[in-house]
């Protein structure tokens, strides 16, 4: 019945030389997706809450067709793109790391947008009346706030980023299922390969997940 | 670079100019080949849609069940599972690691097992908004089918989904446009939809720009046709005097 499975055929030592540079790109992917995402996605949540239409229209374009366009199309098309815009052929990795930052930006400005349109407005008003300025306010009243509550929906949008990383497949880019892909290749033993990926994805998103359920009891705020 | 669109008339074997862009017998132009994509696309997110949305009502529904600890353990465990690998990921273990154990499956044609993964991968997510549509109605509710002395099955027939159903139209409406955009992952095993295309032929033609473009504006249309489709769904189902407040879709 099982064929010729034979997962003893593997060992660390034998993965461990593929699957290690990949392991490393998908979570440095993810970091830096992550960090990079926020601070322009928190950006773009700005200036589409700014009430200036300068700065919401050509935001809310943006988020808009992000968001309807698969992220292996986002891919394809900075794969292609970015050589023609700065002149020169950047590699898989630098071009996935690019595309994840500008995809990214725009799902998690929706998350800082209802973020911050979960404050009520009182405590914005009450700001002003205090003698705050736009920014003071922001920075003292509403982001800290906000950051807080979204903490939940922001850290499951990152075991999301983490499991979108192995789309990079699409353009080539050497991350964790492209090292247990190699390493099945090469090693002839593809069905093994495939079935560990997904045993250790399987294993650091539940860790992930459970760890976030965790955090989600610590910071919540009880009104 | 001159912007060439005659490319898509184009017969994608001899390369030669075909007249009205229809290839006619044999011939296939880039255009010809482009709608089919787009059917292929529109093919897979559908049936995935289907699966999802039959696996995902059960397994949410499972999921609030009160007094079946087992049903609820396997419901939860089968959202976990399925939630935690990435989509591209399960689509091999369809793939390559299932025929692989049971060979039984390699004479299964390549397009139901994508229907199958992405529409189990969608199923999680479904489950998951169900329940949170269940739990979100009144305690009462359920009471309330209890006095009146109806069965587990009947209160849930009766008085629990047709409201939490309703309450989750909007999430299930981002989803179905995930379900959408996800199909793309189709690709990495040749099913010859949109992407698996604009990857293709834009190799092929070395005019990857307007096929890029192309592929990208179907995809935005078919999103938006979605989009109408589950408002239309939503308002002709809607319960007078009832305001649902629109949850809030994450994910791809």
């Amino acid at each position: 019945m099982l064929g010729n499975l034979d997962l003893s055929f593997f060992s660390w030592d034998l993965l461990a030389p593929f699957v290690i540079r990949g392991l490393i790109f998908s979570l440095w992917l993810t970091a830096v997706a992550t960090i990079g995402g926020m601070v322009f996605g928190t950006i773009l949540a700005l200036m589409r809450l700014s009430g200036k239409k300068a700065l919401e229209i050509p935001a809310a374009a943006y988020v808009n067709t992000m968001r309807s366009i698969p992220l292996v199309m986002v891919l394809l098309w900075f794969y292609l793109l970015i050589p023609f815009a700065i002149g020169r052929p950047i590699g898989a990795e630098m071009s996935a790391v690019v595309t994840f930052i500008a995809f990214e930006a725009a799902y998690f400005s929706e998350i800082v947008r209802a973020g911050i349109q979960s404050i009520p407005k009182g405590q914005v008003n009450a700001g002003y009346a205090l003698g705050m300025s736009y920014q003071q306010n922001m920075k003292l009243v509403v982001l800290p706030q906000a950051f807080r509550n979204m903490l939940p929906v922001f850290l499951t949008q990152t075991i999301i980023l983490f499991q979108d990383t192995s789309l990079v497949y699409a353009i080539g880019a050497y991350d964790m299922l492209k090292g247990f892909e190699t390493a099945g290749k090469n090693l002839g033993r593809p069905v093994e390969a495939y079935l560990l990926a997904a045993v250790l994805y399987f294993l650091m998103c539940l860790a992930l997940s459970a760890l976030v359920r965790r955090i989600q009891l610590k910071v919540q705020i009880i009104r | 670079m001159a912007w060439d669109w005659q490319i898509f008339c184009r017969e994608t074997a001899t390369g030669e100019q075909i007249p009205h862009c229809f290839g006619k017998g044999g011939d296939e132009t880039y255009l010809d080949w482009l709608l089919s994509a787009w059917g292929w696309t529109l093919t897979v997110s559908v049936s995935a849609l289907v699966v999802a949305l039959v696996t995902g009502l059960l397994i949410g529904t499972l999921r609030t069940l009160p007094n079946s600890p087992w049903l609820s353990r396997f419901a939860n465990a089968w959202v976990e599972l399925f939630r935690n690998i990435p989509l591209l990921v399960q689509l091999f273990l369809w793939y390559f690691v299932l025929p692989g154990i049971f060979p039984a499956l390699q004479a299964i044609p390549s397009i139901y097992l994508v229907i199958l993964a992405l529409g189990l991968f969608t199923s999680a997510r479904v489950a998951e908004q169900v329940r949170a549509g269940i739990q979100a109605l009144p305690r009462g509710q359920r009471y309330a089918g209890m006095a009146m002395g109806f069965s587990t099955t009947q209160t849930y027939r009766y008085v629990l989904l047709p409201m939490a159903l309703r309450i989750v139209i909007p999430p299930l409406t981002s989803e179905s446009m995930n379900i959408l955009k996800n199909s793309s992952v189709a690709f990495a095993v040749s099913i010859a939809e949109l992407t698996f295309f604009a990857r293709q032929s834009g190799e092929e033609t070395s005019a990857p720009v307007q096929m890029y473009l192309a592929v990208t504006i179907l995809y935005a249309i078919s999103a938006f046709a979605i989009n109408r489709i589950m408002a239309f769904i939503e308002k002709k189902t809607r319960v007078p005097g009832f305001v649902v407040a629109g949850g809030v879709g994450g994910g791809h």
